[in-house]
């Protein structure tokens, strides 16, 4: 169990984490994203601790999940909302928690539908084994060590809560 | 020996669409959330989703028809499957050894989807029954039959601008006999529940026992009107004139074509809906086709999520069972 | 050869016998029940222990599509699967492939039938020529080249005045006229009973009273020319009440239900079967029970198969394109002893519906020319088992037809072994 106080701490860890990384690379006006619906969550607290100037973007992937026909479609997708243009721009991706590395892929895949980023910056609340793609995080809230059984699950939005439960 | 299950898998999820009955209220409501998630794809700049990528969506048709088939193929592409079409000669068609040999050649091709229209009601049925196993059927007209994605974005379109079904008082207006669509539209607005389903037309128009599919039948358009939330016309196809049907185009537009001055008697805030193409001046006055209370151009914008939503729930439904 | 056919169950309902007795059978006609007659010594024996022995069925009407739809079914074919049905006669309308509007077609039929030798066929010959409605056909040449009477098949005569003629003309030479009683505009492009069921499969319907004016007006010219007339295939209730009053008036007609329409309503089309293409359509419930009544009351004579047997391709279509008919020769027998099991016929009537009641029709019962086991009769018999159930399946199906709808039904009763004029042309292995 992370308490909410530990998650505050986590997120604005990963704050200073990013805002180092933004200005040695001398980014000023980075594109926050957030994945629906727990990297929406962890987004809009980044997002207000970086005092970005862009909007902060949603992203919902089900329309680009590569397991769409095994587990069929989901009628409640929201829409993806970009403010403004991706192409040459260093976007942030937020997510809650970095697994197979799917989720991440699907989101990339919709951005570039969407245009041509300069830089694609991934941040995740947590981070366990289990990856099937070549895809790691750059900035990391907390990493776990899970059985195999076993899954982390972030609930929210108000309080913030990771807690790790068994897998059915 | 009934077989209403054809359209449902062993999990009773949709495999194909062949019509609106039998189709459980939730399932109706399943298939509007997801147009109205689609509806999104079609507002944003990009206009298109991996979700059928690699998936073959042929449209099979035999009878003419250019909105439902531009409809059905942007709808595919929007979500990048790849699309065939395969416009079929109907009078080549009229004997039973084409559509045979036809059914064969589609079952060697390697195909995911066939959407089909077809002069004779319950075509869509016979070719369900003998496609593969992984591939699916939706009906996209049959005969007198049904039209069930037509139905669906009319229920669509009137969700969007009246909210709860429950309520609403609604009126078909038109030549039910020979219309799939009318049929099509019946079954989902029963089965949503609506307070008040009318039919209204003359004897000649309306199929013998119609009252049994859950309708109140009048013969007087202003009767049919009074305080209705929503009026449905449906087109009149020119053939009606002969073998006396009818007796003329004017005597039909005076008797049932719906004017301002008749639409008055719907409610203030009532919606005109039309499943095109519009016969102007026949079954409805161009200004109300084309005034305030008309909603037949969102009804075809309204077609592409709806069949977006349905395609995708077809086939994202499960697992193809060969080659694990 | 002298057969001796011992230990049935006879069932002869035109004769009101049934008795369990031994049947004893010389030179092609019945010997004589019981003991054997003087001097008779059997050749071979046919134990029908358990079994039920009674006449061979009539048909009073099978389609056989030969000449001309030979590539579906031929006479040979169809009367094979008749004579494994326990079916020894078929009568054969004309339809537009096969008029039956010339000696040469009748003499074809025949001679195609008799050397088959499985079946006796008796074709109806044309009302008209070509079947076309217009011109009277040569009844009485038809006659003698063998017609059992005449008809005009599916094909209506839509000319009053020319339907008239014909009928004066047949009474003239003391033929029975067969009609299939259709209004063509009322029927015209329809493929299912006019009614809910239609409604909701946007089927073009058939109304009841397509039916129902075609037989009020059969009736009318009936009664002014006197002819002896009899309705093939009735399928409302209505129809059988206004035949039932004519008759009861004193008309000279008679009629005939279908087997399938006793048993399925438009209800079993469910979506778009096929094989419930069948004309006239599958009616209601309403119907149904009015064509039992009518069985059981008067009104309604015989049961025939209305067979009608069809390649898949015929079924292989959208509803309204396929082709409609019924194989029904093997379904025939279990379906109606079926109605005895059901209480609605004691089993002696159930089997006068396929025996001597068509025989009566045809004139056949009288001469001693089928329907009946009475001494010096046809020798004409079926030894059916009545108790085991079998279930009907496509591929152990004789006709060339595969088209039923009971394909899947559990039958019971089954036919050992069917005799011909005292041959033995079916015997169950």
């Amino acid at each position: 169990m992370t308490e909410q106080d530990d998650i505050d701490k986590l997120i604005r860890q990963m704050a200073d984490e990013l805002r180092a990384r933004l200005e040695a690379a001398r980014i000023g006006d980075a594109l926050m994203v957030g994945i629906h619906t727990g990297g929406l969550w962890v987004a809009r607290r980044l997002h207000r601790l970086l005092g970005l100037e862009q909007p902060l973007g949603e992203l919902d992937i089900s329309f680009y999940r590569d397991d769409f026909s095994r587990i069929g479609i989901n009628p409640q997708v929201r829409p993806s909302r970009l403010p403004v243009s991706v192409d040459d721009r260093h976007i942030l991706l937020v997510d809650d928690i970095l697994h197979t590395g799917r989720t991440i892929r699907a989101a990339m895949n919709e951005l570039f539908d969407y245009g041509r980023p300069a830089s694609i910056t991934l941040a995740v609340l947590g981070e366990r084994s289990g990856r099937e793609l070549p895809i790691q995080a750059d900035v990391v809230g907390r990493h776990f060590d899970l059985g195999e059984h076993e899954h982390v699950k972030l609930s929210g939005p108000e309080p913030l809560r990771l807690s790790i439960v068994e897998a059915p | 020996m009934r077989r209403h299950s054809l359209q449902h898998d062993a999990e009773g999820r949709l495999r194909h669409l062949l019509t609106i009955e039998g189709l459980k209220r939730a399932q109706i409501v399943d298939i509007l959330d997801t147009a109205e998630s689609f509806i999104s794809v079609s507002d944003q700049q990009v206009r298109k989703v991996p979700l059928l990528r690699g998936k073959t969506v042929v449209n099979l048709f035999f009878e003419a028809s250019t909105r439902t088939l531009t409809t059905f193929e942007l709808a595919a592409k929007r979500l990048s499957a790849d699309v065939l079409k395969i416009n079929i000669n109907t009078s080549a068609t009229v004997k039973g050894e084409s559509l045979l040999d036809m059914l064969h050649n589609l079952e060697a091709m390697q195909c995911d989807m066939f959407v089909v229209r077809h002069a004779d009601s319950g075509a869509a049925h016979l070719i369900a029954r003998h496609v593969a196993p992984h591939v699916s059927v939706i009906n996209a007209g049959d005969g007198s039959h049904a039209h069930p994605t037509q139905a669906l974005l009319d229920m669509f379109t009137i969700r969007r601008r009246k909210g709860e079904f429950a309520p609403l008082t609604v009126a078909i207006v038109g030549d039910i006999k020979h219309s799939r669509v009318a049929r099509s539209q019946i079954h989902a607005l029963t089965t949503l529940g609506v307070s008040e389903l009318r039919v209204v037309a003359p004897k000649t128009l309306l199929p013998a026992d119609v009252e049994t599919l859950g309708v109140h039948v009048t013969h007087d358009l202003d009767e049919g009107l009074r305080d209705a939330d929503v009026v449905i016309m449906l087109r009149l196809q020119k053939e009606r004139m002969q073998g006396a049907m009818l007796p003329s185009e004017g005597e039909y537009f005076r008797t049932y074509g719906l004017t301002e001055e008749r639409l008055a008697r719907a409610k203030a805030d009532a919606i005109v809906m039309h499943p095109g193409p519009i016969n102007r001046g026949v079954e409805i006055a161009s200004s109300v086709a084309d005034g305030p209370q008309s909603v037949i151009l969102e009804q075809v914008s309204n077609g592409i999520a709806v069949r977006m939503a349905v395609m995708s729930m077809v086939l994202g439904r499960a697992p193809r069972e060969e080659g694990a | 050869m002298n057969i001796s056919i011992q230990h049935g169950r006879l069932i002869d309902p035109a004769n009101g016998i049934d008795t369990h007795a031994d049947l004893h059978i010389a030179e092609g006609r019945v010997a004589g029940l019981g003991e054997p007659p003087e001097g008779f010594v059997a050749d071979s024996h046919i134990n029908a222990e358990g079994r039920i022995v009674c006449p061979g069925l009539i048909d009073l009407r099978a389609r056989l599509r030969e000449p001309g739809g030979e590539s579906r079914a031929t006479i040979a074919s169809e009367t094979a699967a008749a004579a494994s049905a326990g079916i020894t006669t078929l009568v054969c309308p004309p339809d537009p492939s096969q008029p039956i509007d010339t000696p040469a077609l009748v003499d074809l039929i025949r001679h195609r039938a008799r050397s088959a030798g499985h079946c006796r066929v008796l074709p109806v010959g044309a009302l008209t020529q070509g079947l076309e409605g217009q011109q009277l056909a040569e009844m009485e040449t038809l006659r003698q080249a063998g017609c059992i009477g005449v008809g005009n098949g599916l094909q209506a005569v839509e000319n009053t005045q020319v339907m008239r003629r014909a009928m004066e003309y047949a009474a003239s030479q003391g033929l029975t006229v067969f009609l299939h009683a259709e209004d063509p505009w009322l029927a015209a492009g329809g493929c299912a009973h006019e009614g809910a069921v239609s409604v909701r499969l946007g089927l073009t319907g058939i109304p009841e009273a397509a039916e129902t004016i075609a037989v009020a007006r059969e009736l009318q010219l009936i009664e002014q020319t006197g002819v002896r007339a009899h309705f093939h295939h009735l399928s409302t209730a209505r129809a059988v009440r206004l035949i039932a009053r004519a008759r009861y008036e004193g008309l000279p007609v008679s009629a005939d239900v279908a087997a399938h329409q006793l048993y399925l309503t438009d209800m079993d089309i469910g979506y778009f079967d096929s094989l419930c293409h069948v004309r006239p359509p599958l009616r209601g419930q309403r119907d149904r029970e009015g064509l039992r009544e009518g069985l059981r009351q008067g009104g309604i004579d015989a049961i025939c198969s209305d067979h009608q047997p069809l390649g898949a391709d015929a079924k292989l279509a959208p509803f309204p394109a396929s082709e409609p008919g019924i194989s029904g020769l093997e379904t025939l027998l279990p379906l109606t002893l079926r109605l005895a099991d059901e209480g609605l016929l004691s089993l002696p009537e159930a089997i006068a519906c396929v025996t001597a009641r068509p025989a009566e029709i045809l004139g056949l019962l009288a001469d001693g020319q089928g329907g009946s086991l009475a001494a010096g009769a046809r020798a004409d018999v079926c030894i059916f088992d009545p108790e085991p159930y079998w279930e009907l399946r496509a591929e152990e199906l004789q006709s060339a037809g595969h088209n039923s709808p009971f394909l899947g039904w559990e039958l019971k009763g089954r036919v050992e072994c069917t005799l011909l004029a005292g041959e033995l042309v079916f015997h169950r292995c």
